[in-house]
């Protein structure tokens, strides 16, 4: 009842004109950035955060929201369209979504995609809802040692799933520790790795290492093989909507896409890749008509579909209940709740509860903000397609100054923006994930914090950490979850032949 | 796979990713070394340092072991003409900020050069389109979010 009460207080919040507005800027962008190949959610988020750290801070997240479900739905459209997925969360999406498109039930595939992501995210955010106040009340028992172990098992799990080696996985995460070492030591005002240069007092701002990574990184590496051949559109032929016969065989793979991805995207090691293949491999499986998968099967587009939108949800559980990103964009996400000063976590659901609420409701109304603007609207998005991609890129190297000027205009600021972002692009070219490097920056100084607060409650005895029962088991599973990828060589060829 | 041909001879990026991390994995530990404030009780602030340069330095090892086995992927060829005039942007960016050239001007030098390095040929176009780019970011900054962007000679006559 109490999740029920909460909610309804949300939609209060939510249905306020101006965060009205703020979600519709943010599914719009999300559209946007969803439809365009090779700009994701995480991108998008970065660039915003140095431009929205003087707004209100609960419009600002509901905007990052929206962002973050627009681009699980625009990236829908490119896969079918363009056969060019515009993030590895759309994949299994365009291997059906393209055939489709092919022949000629373009339209047919983007309803499915659009209609199967609006029950899917409808279903998961019931399940955020509901689930995040228990994990809240889990949480609220956890001592610093079970934060510590907690924040553990985010590395590991980061590390190990984001990219195809755990080895390149780790080496960004180390990295990014690192980098959260430089600057004063909350505790002790002792300056670490700062080499005298005074800028580097404060230490290393997220914002300036996920737009350099993700934006400025971005560009490089488009810019160094734009060679490729230009893809093609495939002009949407026939009726946009979905006949008896599709309906009938779309409602099933919806429900099942939304159970692996909501529950995958809310463990540490989820993401969205994992539960849309596994749908895409169950639908093909179940399907009555097993001959057509391959040529455009409309099961292999609605399941996949609905599988990102309910991940998308799924994410936000650890990261509203115990602040833990399990996403490159839910770790950008974190960056931007902590620039406003809020962490997240059970504190904030009793400290806050109108911005989380806020936030929760206005999911729900962003959900149905995006189905709206889906289905009427596709020829617009695909006409965005037609934007030059040096210009678009073009921009987005202005716009990443422009924020990285705004917060702090020093030049070493904007060299370490430039330097970050070569980083980034020698990192794409050899396969190294970006996204443990921010979550490292991120969580590196909050998991020492607590282990040292764990520590000075135990009087420096490190055996505190095994004898707790939650941080010994979370401390066992992430050792598990170093150790299988190399134990279990074949799981991680699995991921590595999808992509 | 031609994994086969390649096991012959280490592969080059990562022996080159394992020194780096060392190196860096020797600073971090330096770093530590020299510092002076201690913690009195529980864990000071050299503890996690120490762990990280042990980390970075293993990872690096585990690179020399890499690079000798399957190494890192193989990438495909770069445009470096391309990488050269976006960094040459970004070059002029930070040294136009840094002796008080001024936002604007930085802006359509970055926009000109980014979208050359992309491979469109009208570079006068691109920052003639940079120029007013730089000029509305920078009015709206002012008058809207009150906050002023690094100003030079340009910028004053509009303020």
């Amino acid at each position: 009842m109490d999740t029920l009460l909460s909610l309804i207080n949300g939609f209060g919040v939510a249905f306020e004109p101006a965060k009205l507005m703020f979600c519709l800027i943010g599914v719009f962008l999300g559209t946007a950035v969803g439809v365009l190949p090779g700009i994701g959610p995480a991108l998008t988020v970065a660039l915003l955060l140095p431009v929205t750290f003087k707004l209100d801070p609960a419009g600002s997240l509901i905007m990052f929201a929206g962002i973050y479900y627009g681009g699980m739905y625009g990236g829908s459209t490119t896969a079918i369209l363009l056969n060019a997925p515009g993030e590895s969360a759309s994949l299994a999406t365009a291997l059906e979504g393209s055939k489709m498109a092919k022949a000629g039930r373009g339209g047919p595939a983007l309803a499915t995609s659009a209609i199967g992501s609006f029950v899917a995210g409808l279903i998961a955010t019931i399940g955020l809802a509901f689930l995040a106040p228990l994990l809240v009340e889990l949480a609220v028992k956890f001592g610093p040692w079970d934060y510590f172990a907690l924040m553990i098992v985010a590395f590991v799990t980061v590390s190990a799933t984001f990219g195809d080696s755990p080895l390149r996985g780790l080496t960004s995460l180390f990295i990014g520790i690192a980098l959260g070492l430089i600057g004063i030591d909350k505790l002790t005002g002792q300056a670490r790795l700062t080499f005298g240069v005074p800028e580097l007092l404060n230490g290393v701002e997220v914002t300036t290492l996920a737009v350099g990574l993700f934006a400025v990184g971005e560009a490089f590496y488009v810019a160094s093989k734009r060679f490729r051949d230009p893809e093609e559109i495939i002009p949407i032929k026939g009726s946009l909507w979905m006949t008896k016969e599709d309906w009938k065989r779309s409602w099933a793979p919806w429900l099942r896409g939304t159970a692996f991805g909501f529950p995958i995207g809310a463990l540490p090691a989820g993401g969205a890749e994992v539960p849309t293949f596994l749908s895409y491999s169950t639908e093909r499986k179940l399907c009555k008509y097993p001959d057509e998968f391959g040529k455009g099967a409309i099961e292999g587009v609605a399941g996949p579909e609905a599988a990102n939108n309910a991940s998308a949800a799924g994410t936000l559980v650890p990261l509203l209940t115990l602040g833990l990103p399990t996403s490159a964009t839910a770790a950008i996400m974190l960056a931007g709740f902590q620039q406003y000063g809020l962490n997240p976590g059970p504190l904030l659901f009793a400290e806050k509860p109108d911005l989380v609420w806020g936030l929760i409701a206005s999911l729900f109304i962003a959900n149905v903000m995006l189905v709206i603007l889906n289905l009427p609207l596709i020829g617009l998005w695909v006409r965005l397609l037609a934007i030059p991609q040096p210009w678009l890129y073009a921009g987005i190297l202005v716009f990443a100054t422009m924020g990285t000027l705004a917060v702090n205009g020093s030049p070493v600021e904007l060299g370490m923006l430039f330097l970050f972002g070569f980083m980034g692009y020698l990192m794409r070219r050899y396969d190294y994930p970006v996204a443990p490097m921010v979550v490292g920056l991120i969580l590196g100084p909050m998991a020492e914090a607590q282990l040292r607060r764990a520590l000075q409650i135990s009087l420096g005895d490190p055996m505190i950490l095994l004898e707790n029962p939650i941080s010994a088991t979370l401390l066992g599973i992430a050792f598990l979850a170093l150790v299988a990828p190399f134990v279990m060589k074949g799981l991680n060829r699995f991921k590595a032949a999808e992509d | 796979m031609t994994n086969d041909t390649r096991s012959q001879s280490a592969n080059k990026p990562a022996l080159v990713v394992g020194v780096l991390l060392l190196i860096f994995a020797a600073l971090v530990g330096y770093d530590a070394s020299q510092q002076t404030i201690t913690s009195t009780y529980g864990v000071g602030p050299t503890a996690m340092p120490y762990v990280v340069a042990a980390g970075l330095a293993i990872l690096g090892l585990a690179h020399f072991v890499v690079a000798f086995r399957e190494g890192l992927p193989q990438p495909e060829d770069a445009d470096s003409n391309a990488l050269l005039w976006i960094a040459g942007g970004l070059v002029f960016l930070i040294a136009c900020i840094g002796l008080g050239g001024g936002f604007i001007i930085a802006i359509t030098v970055v926009f000109a050069c980014t979208a050359r390095g992309m491979g469109r040929q009208a570079l006068a176009v691109d920052a003639a389109i940079g120029f007013v780019l730089g000029l509305v970011i920078y009015l709206v900054f002012a008058k809207v979010l009150t906050l002023i962007l690094p100003s030079g000679p340009l910028e004053r006559l509009f303020l």
